[in-house]
C-alpha cells in the first residue's frame, strides 16, 4: 500500500517539476516578445508614467506608434532592402551551394570529406574578425554604403551553411536512382539537374528559408558597410535610427522589432525539424 | 526464487481497439523456465514488459512472490531483464556494465569485484571485462547482457528474444548455453520468443499467445501432441500440421504421421495423394500433394518420410493412423473430442 | 574496363568543377580577409588612408598596454563561460522536460525558439527596454512586491556589475533555444531500451540522468557547447546595442572593442590587432570539433 502511494506521489511531483520548468523557461524566453506586443499599442503618456502598472492599458490602446513606424521612419525601406538582399543572396547561394553539396555528397570520396570539414570550419570564422579587412575590400570595390556590398559578402557564410544542409540531404537519396538514369543515357550532370534537383525541393526549400533568416539576422557587416539610413537593413535600422539623440521611440521601436521577428519565426518553426536533422547528421555524423 | 502470477491482465493502447494483451491468467512454478511463444503482435513482449514494470496494465494484477506489484517501479520489483537489443551501456566497460546494477542498488563497493567476476565466470566472459560493448561480437554482447542480469541474483529472470539478433549458427550454441545456465542457476525464468523450436527445446512449459490472448499453456509435449486449437496446432511444428475441413469437423494430422499407406495398416484415414512436389532434405523427404476427391478441394497436404521414391505428377496412397488424428470444431476452431471421421 | 575508368575520371573532373565556384567564393571572401586581418594588425592602416606600412608588433604592444583591452579580454572570457554554464544546465533541464509529448508542445516549441530566430539586435533592444533605468518592467515588479525600494532601484545597464549580469543573461537567453533543440534531438535519438535497462537495474531518476543519459549525450552536448562558445565569444551585437561597452568599459568585449577602435575610431590596424585575439580560441574550438567528428566516425 505504502509503495503504491509513494509511487504515485513521486510521479505527481515529477510532473509538477516538469511543468514548472516548462513554464519558467517559456516565460523567460518569450516574455520580451510579449512585452514588445504590449508596448506597441500603448500611448506615450501611459508608457512613460512610472506610477502606472505597465501590465495594464491605463489609457486606451493606440496604433499611433505603428503609424509612426510605417509612415514616418525608414522602416518600410529597410524592409524592402532586407527582402531584396535576401532574394539575391538566396539565388547566389543556391547557384553555388547546390552543385558543391552534390559534388561533396557523391563524387569526391575521401577528399570530399576533407573539403566538407574545411567548409564547415569556415563557418567558425566570425564576422567580427573579418569585418575590418572586408570594409576595405568593400570600399575598394566601390560598394561602400550600398546593399550590393551585402549581396556580395553574405554568401560567404550562407554558402558553407547551405552546403552542409544539402550534403546531408543528398546523401539520403540512394545512388541507384542516378545510376539508373545514367544507364538510361543521362550524363552525371544531367542526372543531377533533371533528377536529383527536382527530387530535393524540400531540401532546397529548407535552404531558402534558412539562408533568408541568416540574412535578416546579420548585423555586423550591415552596420560596418552601410551608413546612410535609406540603404540600411532591418536588423541595423531598427535599433539605430529609431533613436533621436537620446530619445528612444520605444513604442515604434518595439513595433519594428516584433514585425521583423515574428513572421520569420513562424516560417522558421515550420522547417525546424529539417534543420535539426541536417545539423545532427552533419555535425555528429 | 519467486512465483510470477498474472490475473486477468489486460493492456489496451488505444481506447476502443482490441487490447495488445487480453485477460491473461498465468502462474509460473518456482524455478521453471516458462516460454511466451507467439507471432509478432501476439502481445508476448507487452506481457513481459508488464511483468517487468515497464508497462502499466490497463486492468488486472501482476503478482511477484505473492504480492501485487502493479504500482511498483521496475527497480522495486527485484527482477532482471535481458532486452532484445541487449541495451548495454555503450560508454561503460563490460565490467562497469555488469557492476551497474550493484551500484544502483547501493551494494557496498568492496563486494562488486567478487560478484562481477562470478557472473562473468558463469557466462565465460571473464577475459572481456575491460572492453567496451562496441568492441564485442553479437554473441559476446548477449552474454554480457545475461551477466548483467544475473549479477544481482534476482528472483525472476526476464528475457525478451535474446537470441533473435544472432546469426543462425551462433543461435544454436547460445541456446544450449542458456539451457545449461538455467540448470545451474535455477532462477524462475520467463523467456519470450517467436521461434517455436527454441520454445520446444528450452521451455519447461510454453504459454502460446495470439492476438493478446492465451491459447494454451502446457509442456512442450502437451502443446505439440495435444494442441488446444488450430492456432496452436499449426504454430508448433514445422512443417505445420495439416488441417482439412471435412464439412462436419476439421481434421488435423502432422506431416510425420501422414505416411505411405503400406506403412499404416490400421489407418483411420486413407486417400490417394496426387504428388505436386518432392523435396529431398538429406535426412528426410518432404512430399507435397493434393488428396483425391472433392472434399479437400485444392488443399495441399504435407508429408515427411525418411525415404521415398515418388515422381511428381503420380498418385500414391497415403494414410494416417487413428491415434494421430486431431479433431477441431469448425466454428470455434477449438479441440473437439475424438470420433469416427468419414472421408470420401 | 576502359569505360569505367573513363567514367570515373570524368566524374572526378565534374566533381571538382561543381565544387570549385563555391570553394573559390568562400576562400576569397573568408580566406583573403582572414589573411588581411593579420596583415593589418602588423601595419598602420587607417580608414581612408592609402599606404599601409609595416610596424611590427607596435599595435600589439600598445593594445596589450591599454586597460580597455585587458578588461575586454577578461570580460570576453567571463561572459562566455558564465553564459555557457547557464545555457548547459538550462537547456538540458528544458530538453528533458520537453522530451515527452504533451498537448501544446508545438506552441511551446515555437515560443522558446523566438530568441534564437529573431534577429539578436532586435531581441537586445527589447531587453534594453525591459531593463531601462526609469521604465524597467522588472524594476516595477520588484518594487510592487517590495523586494526593492522605489528610490533604490537597480540600474541594470548603468552599474558595472549589474550590466555584466544583464549581458550574460541576454546571451544565455539567446542561446538557450539553439542548445535546447540540439539536446532534444540527441535525447530522442537515444535508444529507448537503455533507460529501461537502467530502470530495471535499479537506477533512479538522478542516477540514470547523470550516469547513463548525459554521458551518452556527450558528443552532442560537446557540439552544442562548442558552437555556443564561438557564438558568444565572437559576438559584438548584444554589447553594442545594450551598453556600447559601458559603463566605463565594464561590459566591453573583444569584438565590440575591435569595432569601436577599428571602425568608429578609424584605426583599422588596432582594430584588426584586437580581433586577432579571437583566433586562438577559434583554433582551440576547431580542434575539439574535429576530434568530436573523428570520434563519431570511429564509433
Amino acid at each position: 500500500m505504502a509503495a503504491r502511494r509513494r509511487g504515485r506521489d513521486r510521479a505527481r511531483l515529477a510532473r509538477l517539476g516538469r511543468w514548472a520548468i516548462i513554464a519558467l523557461f517559456t516565460t523567460f524566453l518569450a516574455f520580451p516578445f510579449y512585452w514588445m506586443l504590449i508596448t506597441i499599442f500603448k500611448q506615450n503618456s501611459d508608457l512613460y508614467a512610472t506610477e502606472n502598472n505597465p501590465f495594464l492599458f491605463n489609457a486606451s490602446p493606440t496604433i499611433e506608434n505603428l503609424r509612426l513606424l510605417v509612415f514616418e521612419t525608414g522602416f518600410v525601406r529597410w524592409l524592402g532592402n532586407t527582402a531584396l538582399v535576401g532574394v539575391l543572396v538566396v539565388a547566389i547561394t543556391l547557384a553555388l551551394a547546390l552543385p558543391a553539396a552534390y559534388s561533396l555528397a557523391r563524387l569526391t570520396g575521401k577528399w570530399g570529406e576533407r573539403l566538407g570539414i574545411l567548409i564547415f570550419l569556415t563557418y567558425l570564422v566570425p564576422p567580427t574578425l573579418l569585418f575590418i579587412p572586408l570594409s576595405r575590400i568593400v570600399a575598394l570595390l566601390g560598394l561602400q554604403d550600398s546593399i550590393w556590398a551585402l549581396v556580395v559578402v553574405y554568401p560567404s557564410f550562407t554558402i558553407p551553411f547551405s552546403i552542409w544542409l544539402l550534403m546531408g540531404f543528398f546523401k539520403s537519396i540512394p545512388r541507384e536512382l542516378e545510376d539508373a538514369a545514367m544507364v538510361d543515357g543521362l550524363s552525371r550532370f544531367g542526372a543531377f539537374v533533371k533528377l536529383v534537383v527536382p527530387m530535393s525541393t524540400s531540401g532546397i526549400l529548407t535552404v531558402v528559408i534558412f539562408t533568408f533568416t541568416l540574412v535578416t539576422q546579420e548585423f555586423v557587416y550591415a552596420l560596418t558597410f552601410i551608413s546612410p539610413e535609406a540603404h540600411q537593413m532591418l536588423g541595423v535600422g531598427v535599433p539605430t535610427f529609431l533613436i533621436l539623440g537620446d530619445v528612444y521611440f520605444w513604442g515604434s521601436l518595439m513595433g519594428g522589432c516584433l514585425i521583423a521577428s515574428v513572421p520569420i519565426a513562424l516560417v522558421y518553426n515550420l522547417f525546424l525539424d529539417r534543420f535539426i536533422a541536417g545539423f545532427t547528421v552533419g555535425a555528429v555524423k | 526464487m519467486a512465483i510470477v502470477e498474472t490475473r486477468a491482465v489486460t493492456k489496451v493502447f488505444k481506447a476502443g481497439t482490441l487490447g495488445a494483451v487480453n485477460d491473461v491468467d498465468l502462474v509460473t512454478e518456482d524455478g521453471e523456465f516458462l516460454v511466451f511463444l507467439g507471432p509478432s503482435g501476439s502481445g508476448k513482449t507487452t506481457l513481459l514488459r508488464m511483468i517487468a514494470g515497464l508497462e502499466v496494465p490497463t486492468s488486472g494484477d501482476v503478482l511477484i512472490g505473492g504480492e501485487v506489484v502493479n504500482d511498483l517501479s521496475p527497480r522495486e520489483r527485484r527482477i532482471a531483464m535481458v532486452f532484445q537489443s541487449y541495451a548495454l551501456y555503450p560508454h561503460l566497460t563490460v565490467y562497469k556494465n555488469i557492476a551497474f546494477p550493484l551500484r544502483a542498488q547501493r551494494v557496498p563497493k568492496d563486494q562488486h569485484r567478487k560478484k562481477v567476476e562470478w557472473a562473468a565466470g558463469l557466462l565465460g566472459i571473464g577475459a572481456l571485462l575491460d572492453r567496451k560493448p562496441r568492441e564485442l561480437s553479437g554473441g559476446e554482447r548477449q552474454r554480457v547482457a545475461v551477466a548483467r542480469a544475473i549479477v544481482r541474483e534476482p528472483s525472476v529472470f526476464l528475457l525478451d528474444e535474446p537470441l533473435s539478433n544472432l546469426d543462425a549458427k551462433l543461435r544454436a550454441s547460445a541456446r544450449a548455453e542458456l539451457e545449461q545456465f538455467h540448470r545451474r542457476v535455477g532462477t524462475t525464468t520467463i523467456y519470450v520468443t517467436h521461434d517455436q523450436v527454441e520454445a520446444m527445446a528450452m521451455g519447461d512449459r510454453i504459454v502460446v499467445l495470439n492476438q493478446g490472448v492465451v491459447r494454451q499453456i502446457g509442456t512442450p509435449k502437451q502443446v505439440y501432441d495435444d494442441p488446444a486449437d488450430t492456432f496452436v496446432a499449426t504454430f508448433l511444428g514445422s512443417p505445420p500440421m495439416n488441417l482439412i475441413d471435412t464439412g462436419e469437423v476439421i481434421v488435423g494430422f502432422r506431416p510425420e504421421h501422414l505416411v505411405p499407406a503400406a506403412l499404416a495398416p490400421s489407418a483411420a484415414l486413407k486417400f490417394n495423394l496426387k504428388i505436386h512436389n518432392v523435396e529431398y532434405l538429406g535426412s528426410e523427404w518432404i512430399v507435397y500433394g493434393v488428396p483425391e476427391g472433392d472434399r479437400a478441394g485444392d488443399k495441399i497436404v504435407i508429408s515427411r518420410v525418411p525415404s521415398i521414391d515418388l515422381k511428381i505428377g503420380t498418385n500414391h496412397e497415403f494414410a494416417v493412423a487413428e491415434p494421430h488424428l486431431r479433431l477441431f470444431d469448425k466454428a470455434t476452431e477449438k479441440r473437439a473430442p475424438a470420433r469416427p471421421v468419414s472421408w470420401p | 574496363m576502359a569505360v569505367t575508368r573513363r567514367a570515373r575520371s570524368s566524374g572526378f573532373g565534374l566533381g571538382i568543377a561543381m565544387i570549385l565556384p563555391a570553394v573559390l567564393y568562400v576562400l576569397l571572401l573568408v580566406g583573403v580577409p582572414f589573411g588581411m586581418a593579420f596583415f593589418y594588425a602588423f601595419s598602420d592602416a587607417r580608414i581612408g588612408s592609402g599606404g599601409d606600412h609595416f610596424v611590427g608588433f607596435d599595435n600589439f604592444a600598445s593594445i596589450l598596454d591599454s586597460p580597455s583591452f585587458r578588461t575586454a579580454l577578461k570580460n570576453s572570457f567571463i561572459f562566455t563561460i558564465a553564459s555557457q554554464l547557464l545555457v548547459l544546465v538550462g537547456s538540458t533541464a528544458l530538453a528533458l522536460a520537453l522530451k515527452d509529448k504533451f498537448r501544446g508542445r508545438g506552441l511551446v516549441r515555437f515560443l522558446i525558439m523566438l530568441p534564437w530566430v529573431a534577429p539578436i539586435s532586435l531581441g537586445a533592444i527589447a531587453w534594453k527596454w525591459i531593463l531601462d533605468s526609469i521604465y524597467s518592467v522588472i524594476n516595477w515588479v520588484l518594487i510592487a512586491v517590495h523586494l526593492v525600494k522605489p528610490f533604490d532601484k537597480p540600474m541594470w545597464l548603468g552599474t558595472p556589475k549589474l550590466a555584466m549580469i544583464s549581458v550574460i543573461v541576454v546571451h544565455t537567453w539567446r542561446l538557450l533555444p539553439f542548445s535546447t533543440v540540439i539536446i532534444l534531438a540527441g535525447l530522442t535519438a537515444l535508444p529507448r531500451d537503455i533507460p529501461e535497462a537502467a530502470a530495471v537495474d535499479g537506477a533512479g531518476f538522478w542516477r540514470t540522468l547523470f550516469e547513463i543519459t548525459l554521458p551518452m549525450l556527450r558528443p552532442i552536448l560537446n557540439v552544442a557547447m562548442l558552437f555556443g562558445i564561438v557564438f558568444t565569444f565572437t559576438d559584438m551585437i548584444v554589447v553594442y546595442v545594450m551598453t556600447a561597452g559601458g559603463p566605463y568599459d565594464s561590459t566591453q568585449v573583444l569584438p565590440s572593442l575591435a569595432f569601436f577602435t577599428g571602425i568608429q575610431g578609424s584605426d583599422l590596424a588596432a582594430g584588426a590587432a584586437i580581433s586577432i585575439f579571437l583566433v586562438p580560441l577559434l583554433v582551440i574550438v576547431a580542434y575539439f570539433m574535429l576530434r568530436v567528428a573523428h570520434r563519431a566516425e570511429v564509433t
